[in-house]
């Protein structure tokens, strides 16, 4: 009752806490394309929410005719459309007063990127979610990404199909929840042939146009970027929030722009370098422009890590969408008070730039007051391009040289027959073709071997005279000399060629490795998730053991994650992890600290931090190569577990929040219901002592009765607070037992007889029933709370206390003939301390908490709703089949 | 003095509202006010209430701060304009801001729950007294120690002049003026300042040089006594 005497928050707070509740929180489902499952998704958690007892309506749903989708709709409440336009060619729009009047607590809004039909109160429908959203109704929409305005003309491209309907992408950033419906290429296709998503005929022409998997690939990599873009900028308001910023020198402030070349890694430091002297903050960006999507994996690779690695050395990481690069660069460069442009400048012919323009030239000419350093690429980067010979020669082994050498036997076994018809110096042609495919397929070494092979065989088979090793023609002494020439360059120039396939394969390897991880690093919703993830993927990419490390503290270490049930982590480990932790510096096997050990620990590291350690052990120390590729993978974990980690201590202090407010409706509810009956207690004891002979005989006996009511009142809620507090002590088990469900009602009636005499209180058993396995004391409690809730929530009118077969097993029932229960209020009123909206009932507000605290320890199920036949409430307790004896 | 036992004596019997959603306090509010001779008449609500007091004039009322259709302060204003009862309010104990609210709204005083029959019927007695001498003249008050001339602004303790500065006169003055009753730091502030900024804090240090002045033992007041959160009463020491 709004007597009790809260604890006041500060109006500050309160003011806070005002704001973000009246406003109703935005859901997005957020997919790559249509027929990625976005609604399916929805109205499955759509369907699980109610289940907990939410009220949830549909307001608009488009099921594109797909019958999984519609089965979903089944059960759940969905407002009819609103007829608009002339009869006969009505379109119907989602009912937006029907909505905001019915005021569920979550509305369902398909599509979000809607537009309108004319005469609708908005002209698109995100404004009409807006509206929803300001009464203070959740909503979960759904939205494909080329709907995003900043994306539509990057998906244009991609597609080459313009979407006209687009939201702003405020939209987007305002939402409090995206949920990144993820669907591979191959798998979408594959709905797509089965009829799944569009007719036939439409999937036919969808499959050679939209759907291409190239397409699918590039819009489904701009889904995951917005999505973890917007969660990146949560987790950072947060931080903002918790006044972590560092306090910036004024002023000054560095903007670096990155492409996917190479070289922009070296220009990334050095940005780095003049923001550490300036004491400035600096900014690292990429223009994604229609040629982003030609980009190689390779490339896009690089170019994302580029970035990671300016986040990590403390950049403001952004990538923004446009095709004239220094434009949109100088807009973003003004708009972010940028005091100093950074650029790489690519190697490029003087002619080259003639036709093409530069970039670079277009910054400078444009940049006005903002200076703009260029960074030429350094010439020895470019040496180090140059192919590597050493690479080329693989181990010599006997097989390999047996191999080049059956090369030459079979050149020779083709050259036979065809000496009939060739000259002997078009045979070497042969040979040539020999060493080509030897040096291709075995590398360098065995293209070398069949050539040297293949010159003998050449001289003893076909130069005259015949099977000898002399040479009598001087002619066919220059072609042995060209052949053996040839033989050298297709050699080397094959086995480069081998090698370049085998290191753009590894590469493509770990680039599919990081996409994989990323994807699931980007749906970790906590620190060990990251963690198990990352183990995971080490362990399969390099066939280790591998053990994931958080941070906790300074100095400690929490196993977060690892590869197996048991590893094996000395103690002395745990301390080389430690100092990994510390100092941020790789330890153990293969690194410069303690390079004996059997663990090899490198640190996850993010811009701020050390975020925790990843462990690797194998038989053979990892590779230059598997170890860079490790640290990536470890890059992207870092950033993952800090952002679990503020996800956690956001949570967590969610949780106080609640704790707290728990606390204070309880202590409100303790001064208020314990000291409303003391205060009966004592008026009426002093009135007697008072007036003792005063008072008329009827009057004294009202006081008494006064007195002992009130008592009676006290205690019961003191065995109400007590009941709570030994259910949140886990103090309390249920004994099951079998009970005769006649039985039990017989003793629940005759206690609440006693509670109010004047009321009517009905038995309605069905015949026969089954026994039902449950604890006597509690049942009896569960349902006793029940009737006396029904008691004090009816002024008057039948009270019906039932059992009957329901789905199988039994439920318990208690009927009454009050008002009812305020719609949306079904599953509130179990929770403790609510009372109703009405306040003129006065009770602990703990009885139905107490109810669903008994029957969910005896593995039932309580549920509160309306008569369908008249205006009271029907409370259920139902035993399910399971609970029979 | 004119209290409830003379006006019953010259015929007048007093009438008696109490508002509260318990019924367990109305009940033996009803049985204290009948035994010192009260009509009494109940409520359970703020519309209840105002069926009532819309009837018939009542000269002493006593609100439920807490109740079902909103706060019982709510009720002042129409009450005091059908012709002004006393006006006592029952409160939680730790409940000062509505306290304060309910006093600045122009309630005699209140009692905290739970409360003893003896206490509230003392805080009637003083707010119904209150009422006849806002009526009469301003009186002479003088418990042999301290006496205080309203009228002639004249203050002595044991016979000699205290030498109050203007300030602690006008706390005293409107504190004698209200004996029994609590005054609100507000009401004290508007009332006794007249012009010049003042706060609480500077509202206690004259109320500490006044006890210093008036009381017998300042550290252990019996005169003016402080109501922690609310504000401060005059009580009388007559024997």
């Amino acid at each position: 009752m709004p007597e009790s005497a809260e604890r006041r928050p500060s109006p500050d707070a309160l003011l806070q806490q005002a704001k973000a509740e009246s406003r109703g929180k935005l859901k997005i489902y957020l997919g790559a394309a249509p027929g990625v499952g976005k609604t399916f998704e929805m109205l499955s958690d759509a369907r699980k929410k109610r289940l907990e007892g939410v009220e949830i309506v549909a307001g608009v749903i488009e099921t594109h005719g797909r019958s999984e989708t519609a089965a979903l709709l089944e059960g759940l409440e969905v407002l009819p459309k609103r007829p608009l336009g002339e009869p006969g060619r009505a379109v119907g729009e989602m009912d937006l007063d029907a909505l905001l009047a019915r005021k569920p607590e979550i509305a369902l809004v398909d599509e979000l990127a809607h537009t309108n039909a004319e005469g609708s109160r908005h002209p698109k429908r995100w404004m009409d979610v807006d509206e929803l959203l300001a009464a203070g109704i959740d909503v979960w929409s759904t939205l494909n990404v080329q709907h995003i305005e900043s994306l539509n003309d990057v998906v244009a491209r991609i597609t080459r199909v313009r979407v006209r309907e687009t939201i702003p992408d405020a939209v987007l950033e305002r939402a409090d929840e995206i949920e990144l419906i993820d669907l591979t290429p191959d798998e979408l296709i594959e709905r797509l042939r089965q009829g799944k998503v569009y007719a036939p005929d439409q999937a036919q022409r969808a499959l050679r146009h939209y759907f291409a998997p190239g397409n699918l690939s590039a819009l489904r990599e701009l889904a995951m970027r917005r999505a973890a873009d917007t969660i990146d900028e949560q987790v950072r308001g947060h931080r903002k929030a918790q006044g972590e910023d560092a306090p910036w020198a004024a002023g000054e402030r560095l903007l670096v722009c990155i492409d996917e070349r190479e070289a922009s890694a070296e220009v990334v430091r050095h940005a780095k370098r003049q923001a550490d002297r300036s004491k400035a903050p600096w900014l690292a960006v990429h223009v994604e422009t229609s040629r982003s999507a030609r980009l190689t994996e390779i490339e896009r690779m690089r170019l994302s890590e580029t970035l990671r690695l300016a986040e990590r050395l403390g950049a403001e990481t952004a990538t923004l969408p446009g095709d004239a690069v220094a434009e949109t660069l100088l807009a973003y460069a003004r708009d972010q008070n940028v005091t100093q442009i950074i650029v790489g400048k690519a190697k490029r012919s003087i002619v080259f730039e003639a036709v093409f323009g530069s970039v670079v030239r277009q910054l400078i000419d444009r940049s006005g007051s903002v200076p703009v350093e260029v960074i030429p690429e350094s010439s020895e980067r470019s040496a180090k391009t140059l192919f590597p010979l050493s690479a080329a020669w693989p181990a010599l082994t006997s097989r390999g040289v047996a191999e080049a050498l059956a090369m030459t036997v079979i050149a020779t076994l083709v050259a036979w027959p065809l000496d009939v018809w060739l000259g002997v110096s078009n045979l070497t042609l042969v040979y040539l073709a020999s060493v080509l495919v030897s040096a291709l397929t075995r590398g360098l070494w065995a293209g070398l071997i069949t050539g040297m092979a293949s010159a003998l065989a050449f001289n003893w088979f076909y130069t005259q005279p015949r099977y000898t090793f002399t040479v009598a023609d001087p002619d066919n002494v220059l072609a042995i000399l060209a052949f053996s020439g040839a033989a050298l360059i297709v050699s080397i120039l094959a086995g480069r060629a081998r090698q370049q396939t085998l290191a753009a394969r590894t590469e493509a390897k770990t680039s599919r490795e990081l996409f994989g991880l990323s994807r699931q690093l980007t749906s970790a919703k906590s620190e060990d998730e990251a963690a198990e993830s990352l183990a995971r993927y080490v362990a399969r990419a390099f066939d280790v053991e591998c053990v994931v490390l958080a941070r906790v503290g300074f100095s400690e270490l929490r196993l977060a994650g690892a590869s197996a049930e048991r590893l094996d982590l000395t103690d002395a480990d745990m301390a080389a992890a430690r100092w990994t932790a510390e100092k941020g510096e790789p330890t153990g096997r293969g690194a410069d600290t303690l390079p004996g050990a059997r663990w090899l620990f490198l640190p996850l590291r993010t811009s701020r931090l050390v975020a925790g350690v990843v462990g690797v052990a194998r038989t053979s120390p990892l590779t230059r190569g598997e170890r860079r590729r490790l640290a990536a993978m470890g890059d992207q974990t870092a950033t993952a577990l800090e952002r679990a980690h503020v996800a956690q201590a956001l949570e967590q202090s969610r949780i106080e929040t609640e704790a707290e407010r728990l606390r204070g409706t309880m202590l409100a509810s303790l001064s208020h219901d314990l000291r409303t009956p003391i205060a009966g207690v004592l008026g009426a004891a002093s009135s007697l002592r008072a007036y003792g002979d005063r008072h008329d005989p009827s009057t004294r006996d009202g006081l008494l009765a006064s007195i002992e009511d009130e008592a009676t009142r006290m205690q019961r809620y003191v065995e109400k607070l007590l009941d709570m507090t030994r259910l949140d002590a886990g103090s309390i088990q249920a004994h099951l037992e079998p009970l005769d469900p006649p039985d039990v009602l017989a003793a629940v009636v005759s206690r609440a007889r006693k509670l109010d005499e004047g009321r009517t209180i009905r038995l309605d058993v069905e015949r026969d029933l089954p026994m039902v396995r449950a604890d006597a004391a509690l049942l009896d409690q569960a349902l006793f709370n029940l009737v006396e809730n029904a008691l004090a929530h009816t002024a008057n009118g039948e009270i019906v206390i039932g059992a009957a077969r329901s789905r199988g097993g039994v439920a318990f029932t208690v009927v009454d003939e009050g008002r009812g229960i305020a719609p949306g209020d079904e599953a509130r009123i179990f929770e403790r301390f609510a009372r109703a909206a009405s306040a003129d009932v006065r009770g602990t507000g703990l009885g139905l908490a107490i109810v669903k605290g008994f029957v969910s320890l005896m593995g039932a199920h309580v549920s509160a709703r309306n008569r369908s036949d008249r205006t009271g409430a029907v409370f259920e307790i139902a035993f399910s089949a399971e609970s029979l004896a | 003095m004119s209290d409830p036992a003379e006006k019953r004596s010259s015929g007048q019997r007093l009438r008696a509202l109490i508002v509260d959603d318990e019924a367990a306090i109305r009940r033996f509010l009803r049985s204290a006010l009948i035994a010192e001779a009260f009509d009494v008449d109940e409520a359970g609500d703020i519309a209840g209430a105002l069926r009532l007091a819309a009837a018939s004039r009542f000269d002493l009322a006593v609100l439920d701060l807490g109740l079902p259709d909103g706060n019982g302060a709510d009720l002042i204003g129409p009450m005091r304009a059908a012709g002004g009862p006393a006006v006592i309010v029952l409160s939680a104990l730790d409940d000062e801001p509505r306290k304060v609210a309910a006093l600045d709204a122009g309630a005699d005083d209140f009692v905290s729950k739970p409360f003893g029959v003896a206490e509230f019927m003392a805080r009637v007695r003083a707010a119904l007294r209150h009422r006849v001498q806002m009526q009469g003249s301003p009186p002479v008050y003088d418990d042999g120690h301290l006496s205080v001339d309203l009228a002639r602004r004249q203050v002595r303790v044991g016979g000699v002049d205290p030498r109050l500065t203007p300030r602690e006169y006008g706390l005293l003055h409107e504190l004698v003026l209200h004996e029994g009753k609590v005054l609100t730091h507000r009401h004290l502030l508007t009332k006794a300042w007249e012009g010049g900024e003042a706060d609480v804090q500077a509202l206690r240090v004259h109320i500490r040089h006044l006890r210093q002045k008036i009381e017998v033992r300042p550290d252990q007041p019996s005169r003016v006594l402080t109501e922690p959160g609310v504000g401060y009463r005059f009580v009388s020491d007559r024997a």
